[in-house]
């Protein structure tokens, strides 16, 4: 919105977004995600976001990483929890009026395809009472999240298993850019998890050092003089390991390097940094206004996702929609700070209208589909339920879990090398192999079983590992997220183009789409200079 | 310390007798109660060697932002994931809340909560999403107010924790009234604060809080529960007032 006079416009936006994800987004839709962004700020701010303010009293903006810009509005460290409350609010509005239902503690477990291939619904479980039953609809929406559970304890829920992306890949969705993982330059591993420190950090002035010889080194500022701490996060993630691993300057020999914020005014952190601040005392037991904090790099969003189509976020199968991180649509190699938020907002708004729009041009309602489809779809998910719950082998599945995560954690990070690649694929075959026959269930009963749904939650992580181990193992050259010591560079003769990975009996099938790069021409992404942008 | 004793108490199924259960529990520096669940997860055996069900509880981000995860840990109703064990006494002592109906062993429904937001119309009512421009102007000072007051995760503490949140009345709970203050103290929200106001005062609302003040002490971010309470009650009369006099 440039209301600082920067020069800032929704066409810089676009730039710096298509640049930070190594030009492999489609660049339409991300033309018209960013045009729309300012309107949906507004959205946000009238329906109760508590955005920061100027001393006028409008909304604030910072600078996120891979901009020059300060683009971003936010609301403490905390934006996307305030924008979950006040969407919250207003789903409750249309409750209120009866416009929608909300179905709470509902697992979803298939989609119900007809014999034309079209969703006409799904089929889902309830936590508590285990009843599977059929949810009929003309078009549905998968806002499904994302799948850092893939790599066990990341920055992401414990709830982001991918599990439904999973479902739908295996009933036929093209699952696409499996590869890009983002992992995150700076994060605290915790008793559970991984915690995100934001680069909200980085705006209010944090920098990240080692120390040499004694000395403080700022090796983001030396190496991106203009960008510094707020080079993109596949950057600087990348420098950190340099750092850490060939400088062996990581702090106290820990793949780790310092975050320090605490020279500014503690009043002012808490204000504007409050949840970092409270989370970092919390769960690391330190307090960030009195010293650096320690961060290391981890997983935290993916940038591949379901296939949508770039004007309607329809998927391969007609009536069934995607938006949020479960689609693949507006960040190519790598995702820029806000910019998830950003896109599931308007990858959802997309949704909702073309699938209105969808409905309205569909020749045969659900209504008169056959109900056999529905009946077929209850039984056979009551069916592998009951095959699940039969299984006596000896893994327990939250075990074999915890061995995907660090398989995934040590191989299929930020450095990636084809033979490691391919051992990774061959164990993630034993795993199914594993959860196939010898899995074995704890607990088998009826009622609120969560067991059950996590066995079902594995089996997708596991076909979905695959789909990323492969998708890199295939990709020979180095880009965005994505990189590989043994073809550093980006290749564009060769590999502009999406991975589209497809699920057959014997594995992923892969097939690739060209880049459309018909707004900007692909030019060499180089963040020590500030550039010319075209 | 080398391992963690735990008593759980357990329900397999809603309507069932409940018992309690002792797990041993290896211990792991900076580990949590959600850590020792999911332990258990991974090897289902009881103190007693005995082979047994993984305990069900509910759970979500790890971090003291969902609220999932609230149960009652030594008597007190708090989040699991940042309850450390090295900070609690043991046996550590773990309950289901018991104002909600019970689901499975530590996992309740906790449904109501966004029924009783329902019921104060807890929501920004706007035109529609389209772009009409943007919200109203706030001052710094304001917005640092507003903000503090919208951290609620709606975790269900203050319910647990208050004396009146029990099968004879239908009140809210404070979450729900600190949810009102909240959004009458936004430019926008103060549009419609009367309608929400009205809503605290019929039953189940404002009357039915007995000043015990539980909630502000166990609410995990801190929020001045009881004060908005206050605030609310003092619109609640200033709009009595104004109808007997015929200016509302």
């Amino acid at each position: 919105m440039d209301t600082k006079k920067e020069g800032d416009s929704p066409e810089r936006h676009f730039q710096e977004t298509i640049r930070g994800g190594d030009f492999l987004a489609h660049q339409p839709p991300v033309k018209r995600m960013c045009e729309a962004a300012p309107g949906l700020i507004h959205m946000l701010d009238r329906i109760g976001v508590p955005f920061h303010r100027t001393e006028e009293g409008w909304v604030d903006f910072r600078r996120l990483d891979g901009s020059l810009y300060h683009r971003a509005a936010f609301a403490g460290t905390t934006t996307g929890q305030h924008t979950h409350h006040a969407l919250a609010g207003q789903i409750r509005h249309h409750e209120s009026k009866g416009g929608v239902t909300l179905y709470e503690g509902w697992e979803f477990l298939s989609a119900v395809l007809d014999d034309q291939l079209m969703c006409r619904g799904v089929v889902a479980m309830n936590r508590a009472s285990m009843e599977i039953r059929a949810f009929k609809a003309d078009a549905v929406i998968f806002c499904t999240g994302g799948l850092g559970m893939i790599y066990g304890g990341s920055t992401p829920a414990i709830l982001s298993t991918g599990s439904a992306a999973g479902v739908l890949y295996q009933q036929g969705v093209y699952y696409a850019n499996g590869e890009f993982i983002q992992i995150h330059p700076s994060t605290f591993t915790g008793p559970d998890k991984s915690f995100l420190i934001s680069e909200a950090v980085v705006s209010e002035g944090g920098r990240y050092y080692v120390l040499r010889d004694k000395e403080p080194w700022y090796f983001l500022e030396e190496w991106y003089p203009p960008y510094g701490n707020l080079v993109p996060r596949d950057i600087a993630t990348r420098a950190i390991l340099k750092v850490v691993e060939n400088f062996h300057l990581g702090i106290e020999g820990e793949k780790e390097v310092c975050l320090d914020v605490s020279h500014r005014d503690p009043d002012s952190l808490y204000s504007r940094l409050g949840g970092i601040v409270e989370t970092y005392r919390k769960f690391a037991g330190q307090d960030p206004c009195r010293g650096p904090m320690r961060v290391r790099p981890n997983v935290h969003y993916s940038m591949g996702g379901l296939w949508v189509d770039s004007c309607r976020q329809m998927t391969n199968i007609p009536g069934l929609f995607a938006a949020g991180e479960c689609d693949y649509q507006y960040h190519g190699a790598n995702c820029l700070g806000g910019n998830a938020l950003l896109s599931s907002l308007y990858g959802g708004r997309v949704a909702g209208e073309s699938a209105f729009c969808y409905i309205k041009g569909l020749e045969k309602g659900t209504d008169s589909v056959d109900e056999g489809y529905f009946t077929r779809e209850i039984k056979k998910q009551t069916e592998d339920n009951q095959k699940i719950l039969q299984k006596q082998g000896s893994v327990n599945p939250h075990r074999l879990h915890q061995q995907l995560g660090t398989l995934m954690r040590e191989n299929v990070m930020t450095i990636r090398h084809n033979k490691v690649l391919a051992e990774t694929d061959e164990k993630l075959q034993e795993m199914m192999e594993q959860w196939e026959n010898n899995l074995t269930m704890t607990d088998v009963t009826h009622w609120a079983n969560d067991e059950l749904i996590f066995a079902r939650h594995l089996r997708s992580m596991l076909h979905l590992a695959r789909v990323i181990t492969l998708g890199a193992f295939r990709r020979n050259e180095s880009r965005g997220a994505h990189y590989k010591p043994e073809c550093p560079d980006r290749d564009d003769n060769y590999w502009l183009k999406m991975t589209k990975a497809k699920y057959t009996e014997k594995g992923p099938e892969f097939s690739y789409e060209e880049v459309d790069t018909s707004l900007m021409r692909p030019c060499v992404r180089d963040y020590t200079t500030s550039g010319v942008l075209v | 310390m080398k391992e963690v004793y735990f008593k759980i108490k357990r329900c397999l199924q809603r309507g069932r007798d409940s018992y309690w259960e002792e797990f041993v529990i290896p211990y792991r520096s900076e580990m949590t109660v959600v850590t020792a669940l999911r332990e258990i997860q991974k090897n289902p055996v009881n103190a007693r060697g005995q082979k047994t069900t993984p305990v069900v509880w509910e759970c979500s981000c790890l971090e003291e932002v969902c609220g999932a995860c609230s149960m009652i840990i030594n008597g007190r109703a708090r989040q699991a994931c940042s309850a450390f064990v090295a900070r609690l006494e043991q046996p550590i002592l773990l309950e289901p809340l018991s104002k909600f109906p019970l689901v499975r062993d530590l996992k309740v429904d906790r449904l109501e909560m966004s029924q009783n937001l329902r019921r104060v119309k807890s929501w920004i009512p706007v035109d529609g999403t389209h772009d009409v421009g943007p919200g109203p102007h706030q001052s710094v000072r304001h917005q640092q107010r507003v903000y503090q007051l919208s951290r609620c995760t709606h975790c269900g503490c203050c319910l647990e924790a208050c004396p009146q949140v029990n099968p004879h009345n239908d009140f809210v709970g404070a979450y729900v009234i600190s949810q009102v203050r909240w959004l009458n103290r936004l430019p926008s929200g103060a549009l419609n604060a009367e309608d929400r106001v009205d809503a605290l005062m019929a039953s189940g609302g404002l009357s039915e809080c007995s000043q015990a003040q539980n909630c502000v002490k166990v609410c995990p971010k801190g929020l001045p529960l009881a004060e908005s309470i206050i605030e609310m009650q003092k619109s609640a009369t200033l709009r009595l007032f104004k109808r007997s006099l015929g200016i509302s």
